[in-house]
């Protein structure tokens, strides 16, 4: 597979280490009432779409940026690569 | 033995002759042969056994696809199983053996199997091997296992060296026959980057073998020009004796560059090269491969496919006989008949399945139309054939034409699924090929050599335009048409005798009848069964045939039954090929510490931690055993001072306005209110409550940290920073460097340690209790002068230090360190000495830590706070997680101080019969300690904080050990913490 990095082009999949579902960007608040519900569906719960899916890339022979890859798993298509940073502050993770 | 079988002409050097050996027998063929072609022109048509029946067997094919003449190559370590004779190149001096008999090749003992084969029919193994029970391990699976498989290997290490590569391209173009060159030269001449590979040592494909003509000139002629004007590009990198084997993702496509398999010796280069293409744009012009027709006792030697024959006639000059015979139901057939003719071949019938006049006049050769061969005679060579008429025609050599199939294989790499052409009775791509990729000529289903050549130009030209090249590919040559007709004929259904469907599996009609009437109905439940399609060859001449029959049997279409789906390889690989250079202490990369050197020259032996080799103990003059230097060392850094290398720690620099909050975050404890230069040991939990990782962390300066983890988790730890960093807190102002590799680190440990690191550490440095007492840190300079961080922690329990000085001195500075300690019986400690201790202070390490410890099991629950964010703070407050009857790390001694203790031992209450219902937990860490006298250890015991003095069972079923131990303070050593104030 071939992943085609935003700031530095397209690199082989080695370089990459696989973390998971994007939605770990989505860390829910420890002091919600239900903090412990949310991070029990936050840590142990998944999708597995046959489909488009939206996860975590680290390039860690590489540049170090975390990238939010949507990937057909189906088809392994690479749709969008994204920055994660972007990603996070886009859902609002600037604080 | 004479060349009793050459005919004139062929692709052959006939200037000079090549000597090799079969079976120890010296014979000679020309450069330009294979080994099987050298065989056949010696009169060697008896190349192998078969795998089940032992049955003799010749050369099938020309290519890649053969079943049958497969050959030990080489000797001793070289020795290579399972090798086709059709793809290997003859050389000077070549020694090759027969494989699969017991006894000589004419005279195999196992041949007997064919005698019984009534009995071995599909499945056998399963019913024939279930009874009696106690048979199978002792009796059956021994013979079965002797038996079974084809060649043998050395049990040598393999001498050759393997290298893997990574290409670029534009186009690449898989196949060299008239399409790929057709394609290629298209790409190539309008200025695109092009990769054309070919699994043949010769390009050109069929073009070589045939007598078809282009612009006028012979193929093979206008081939070689091809190849000439693709060698004098630049954008062109022309690959032969390449097979593309795999499709993957993205137009990356995987290959086997066969480098010096022709030579006689490798010569220090790579044997084979083992490349990662990336491409663009792909034109897969793979061709297509011949399939025989199944009819009784059809799997003699010298019965070949029709097409081999000619490409035999043709480019090799060799024909199996004098007086051959061609089965045909298409008439590709016939064009065997004529070529061999032409070569002075002798054509005794042309057997066409088809009811209808002759296709061409072949002098001497009689037509039989609507007949099929129903038998032959001949055990290690065939005599003559048996039509259905009851015919009997003497011959020497049978040519069979079944058709062809197109080489889908690497269309189906991906989601490809071929669909069936009536019209060829073929299947061919269909369904979602590879992105990026076309198919071009016979592969395509364009099954003459015009269209080929049309399709592999017409496709390239749409190829590189894609990629917004402009084609300038030039004419094509004129070619014909030849004529393609061909008939669904699979088997002869009137034969009675076995007819082999899979030569390489001795898979039969019968077999194929037998699995449907069993109910193994899927195509993909036959193949398992039967076994049919599997082994080196895949089916490649077999699988076609197979699903007919199936569907015949079934009363169904082919369509409907469907094929099996391809994977790659296309041909095998070899696994020295897939290692390539990650072989032995290759196997990965090794990293050494600074102070490798110094420890090399002090008597170091060293130990694998993670990537790092590190001193494991240091040997003295005298001393007789690791125990003696591990002791010593121990007990000599508890009374004077020790040194050890600690650099392989995970080293993080961490700075930035949010550097603390950034650490509050990632630890369970806190940081942002640690002071400047001071030290903190810190917990790092996962998001699930579990330990992680631990370490002592130093705050250098209001906004910068030093960070240090566990060697193991140096790299993952990192990673879960950055992620923190990106992903969960992307504005906090804070950068992450990994420094474990900038900074040599040592643990200066001892009562003496500050005596020793005075003479080292520039004097304007106060580094007295007083002034640097423990978990101070701070810069200090050594040596006049060199920059230097100065840590007071301890991981012995001693008053300690650890001094980190730029990578690049840290030789030098173990060398000082040593020196400046002579006057203090300073030693040197490695990795088990450093164990000893910390298990006598009650540290924890992956021993512990194991993924399953919570911070309550090691008595650290206070230090997860509930007062911040940080990762696992919240889930590690579940229930089952801080139960009070939780099991807690404690110490262990013998109650019997001479006794050993046994890691992994499971503690039973005394009274309490040992089994797993009275498990009370079980011990992870001992050791000798020198400075006590006996044997302690850590573990984990339920709610062992409360149960100090008690004694209870150390039990080991695997050991045979059943011991009383006493739970203790973990902390062995003062357990007052007053050395490491000191």
């Amino acid at each position: 597979m071939i992943i085609n990095h935003p700031l530095l082009g397209p690199r082989d999949v080695a370089e990459f280490v696989y973390l998971g579902d994007a939605a770990l960007i989505d860390r829910p608040d420890w002091q919600a009432p239900d903090a412990q519900a949310q991070f029990h569906a936050y840590g142990y719960l998944r999708d597995n779409p046959a489909g488009a899916h939206r996860e975590l890339w680290y390039h860690e022979q590489g540049d170090r940026s975390w990238l939010v890859v949507t990937r057909d798993t189906v088809t392994h298509e690479i749709s969008k690569v994204e920055l994660a940073r972007d990603v996070a502050r886009a859902r609002g993770r600037s604080k | 033995m004479n060349q009793i079988n050459r005919l004139p002409g062929g692709l052959i050097d006939r200037t000079e002759e090549v000597k090799f050996q079969f079976n120890d027998k010296w014979m000679r063929g020309y450069p330009g042969d294979t080994l099987a072609s050298a065989l056949m022109a010696n009169g060697q048509l008896l190349v192998g056994r078969s795998f089940k029946y032992h049955r003799p067997r010749g050369v099938f094919t020309a290519g890649s696809e053969e079943p049958n003449a497969l050959v030990q190559l080489r000797r001793r370590a070289a020795q290579e199983p399972n090798t086709r004779a059709t793809v290997v190149e003859l050389f000077e001096g070549l020694y090759a053996t027969s494989q699969n008999h017991r006894g000589s090749l004419e005279h195999d003992l196992l041949a007997v199997n064919d005698l019984f084969a009534p009995f071995l029919s599909a499945g056998f193994y399963y019913k024939t091997f279930m009874w009696p029970k106690a048979f199978w391990e002792k009796l059956y699976e021994p013979i079965i296992r002797s038996a079974a498989g084809l060649g043998r290997l050395s049990m040598q290490e393999d001498p050759d060296s393997y290298d893997k590569g990574f290409l670029h391209c534009d186009l690449l173009v898989i196949g060299a026959g008239p399409a790929g060159l057709a394609a290629a030269l298209t790409a190539g001449r309008s200025g695109a980057r092009v990769i054309l590979a070919d699994e043949d040592f010769r390009p050109g494909g069929r073009l070589n073998a045939e007598t078809l003509e282009l612009d006028g000139m012979a193929g093979h002629h206008w081939a070689a020009q091809a190849v000439a004007e693709l060698s004098a590009m630049g954008n062109v990198r022309l690959m032969a004796r390449t097979t593309v084997y795999g499709a993957y993702d993205h137009g990356v496509y995987g290959a086997l560059e066969r480098c010096t398999d022709h030579l006689a010796q490798s010569d220090g280069k790579p044997r084979q090269v083992l490349w990662r293409i990336y491409s663009k744009r792909a034109v897969l012009a793979a061709g297509a491969t011949e399939r025989p027709i199944a009819f009784g006792n059809n799997d003699r030697p010298g019965i070949l496919l029709a097409g081999a024959m000619r490409t035999y006639a043709n480019r090799y000059a060799v024909a199996p006989g004098k007086q051959v015979a061609v089965f045909t139901n298409n008439d590709d057939g016939w064009r065997t008949a004529a070529d061999l003719y032409a070569k002075g071949v002798e054509i005794t019938a042309i057997v066409d399945s088809r009811d209808g006049p002759a296709l061409l006049d072949i002098p001497g050769a009689r037509h039989y139309g609507g007949q099929a061969v129903m038998d032959t005679v001949g055990r290690k060579g065939i005599k003559s054939i048996t039509l259905t008429d009851g015919k009997v025609i003497p011959c020497d050599g049978l040519a069979v034409s079944g058709g062809w199939n197109p080489n889908v294989h690497l269309t189906c790499h991906q989601r490809g699924r071929p669909e069936w052409r009536e019209d060829l009775c073929a299947f061919v791509p269909g369904g979602d090929l590879p992105p990026g990729m076309v198919v071009a000529g016979a592969a395509n289903g364009a099954m003459t050599l015009a269209a080929a050549l049309s399709e592999g130009a017409v496709k390239a030209s749409a190829q590189i335009q894609d990629l917004g090249i402009t084609p300038k590919g030039g004419d094509m040559p004129q070619a014909e048409d030849e004529p393609r007709e061909t008939s669904a004929f699979w088997h002869v259904k009137a034969s009675k005798k076995r007819a082999w469907v899979d030569l390489q599996n001795d898979v039969t009609v019968k077999d194929v009848k037998l699995a449907n009437t069993e109910g193994f109905r899927s195509v993909e439940l036959l193949k398992r069964y039967t076994t049919m399609g599997m082994a080196t060859d895949q089916g490649k001449t077999s699988n076609i045939a197979g699903l007919a029959i199936l569907a015949e049997q079934a009363g169904k279409t082919i369509p409907e039954v469907g094929t099996t789906i391809f994977r790659p390889p296309y041909t095998p690989v070899p696994l020295g090929a897939l290692a390539g250079r990650a072989r032995g202490t290759d196997f990965r990369p090794y990293r050494l510490t600074p102070s490798h050197k110094w420890a090399e020259e002090n008597g170091a032996s060293f130990v694998t931690v993670g990537n790092w080799l590190r001193a494991e103990w240091y040997t003295r003059p005298g001393e007789k055993g690791w125990r003696d230097s591990v002791d010593r060392e121990a007990s000599q850094t508890r009374t004077t001072v020790g040194i050890c290398d600690v650099t392989t720690l995970g080293k993080i620099d961490i700075q930035g306005k949010d550097a603390g909050a950034f650490l509050d975050m990632v630890y369970a404890n806190t940081f942002s209110t640690l002071k400047v230069g001071r030290v903190r040991y810190g917990l790092m939990l996962r998001e699930d409550g579990i330990c992680y990782d631990d370490g002592t962390t130093a705050r250098m300066g209001e906004n910068h940290y030093v960070t240090t983890t566990t060697t193991a988790n140096a790299v993952v730890v990192f990673r879960r920073m950055e992620f923190v960093r990106q992903c969960l807190c992307p504005d906090m102002d804070v950068h992450l460097i990994s420094i474990t590799d900038g900074w040599a680190q040592f643990a200066v440990a001892g009562p003496k340690s500050r005596d020793l690191l005075r003479k080292v550490i520039d004097a304007e440095h106060d580094i007295s209790n007083e002034a640097f007492p423990f978990m101070s840190c701070g810069p200090v300079t050594v040596c006049g002068g060199t920059p230097a961080r100065l840590f007071r922690i301890s991981f012995s329990g001693e008053m300690a230090f650890e001094l980190a000085v730029p990578a690049r001195y840290g030789n030098a500075m173990m060398a000082v360190l040593n020196e400046a300690g002579k006057e203090f019986d300073a030693t040197p400690y490695g990795t088990e000495a450093l164990g000893v201790m910390r298990i006598e202070k009650g540290h924890c390490t992956g021993n512990e830590l194991t993924g399953q410890t919570t911070a309550h099991n090691i008595g650290l629950g206070k230090m997860v706070s509930q007062k911040k964010a940080c990762i696992g703070n919240v889930l590690s407050q579940r229930p089952e997680m801080i139960r009070d009857d939780a099991v807690r790390l404690v110490g262990f001694r013998p109650v019997d101080r001479s006794r050993k203790l046994i890691a992994g031992s499971h503690f039973i209450t005394k009274g309490d019969a040992a089994n797993m219902a009275n498990d009370q937990g079980w011990m992870t860490s001992v050791a000798y300690s020198p400075n006590l006298g006996y044997s302690i250890g850590l573990g984990f015991i339920k709610q062992g904080q409360d149960r100090m003095g008690e004694i209870v069972r150390a039990v080991s079923p695997i050991h045979g050990t059943d011991m009383e131990v006493e739970i203790v303070s973990p902390h062995f050593v003062d357990p007052e913490g007053e050395r490491l104030r000191g």
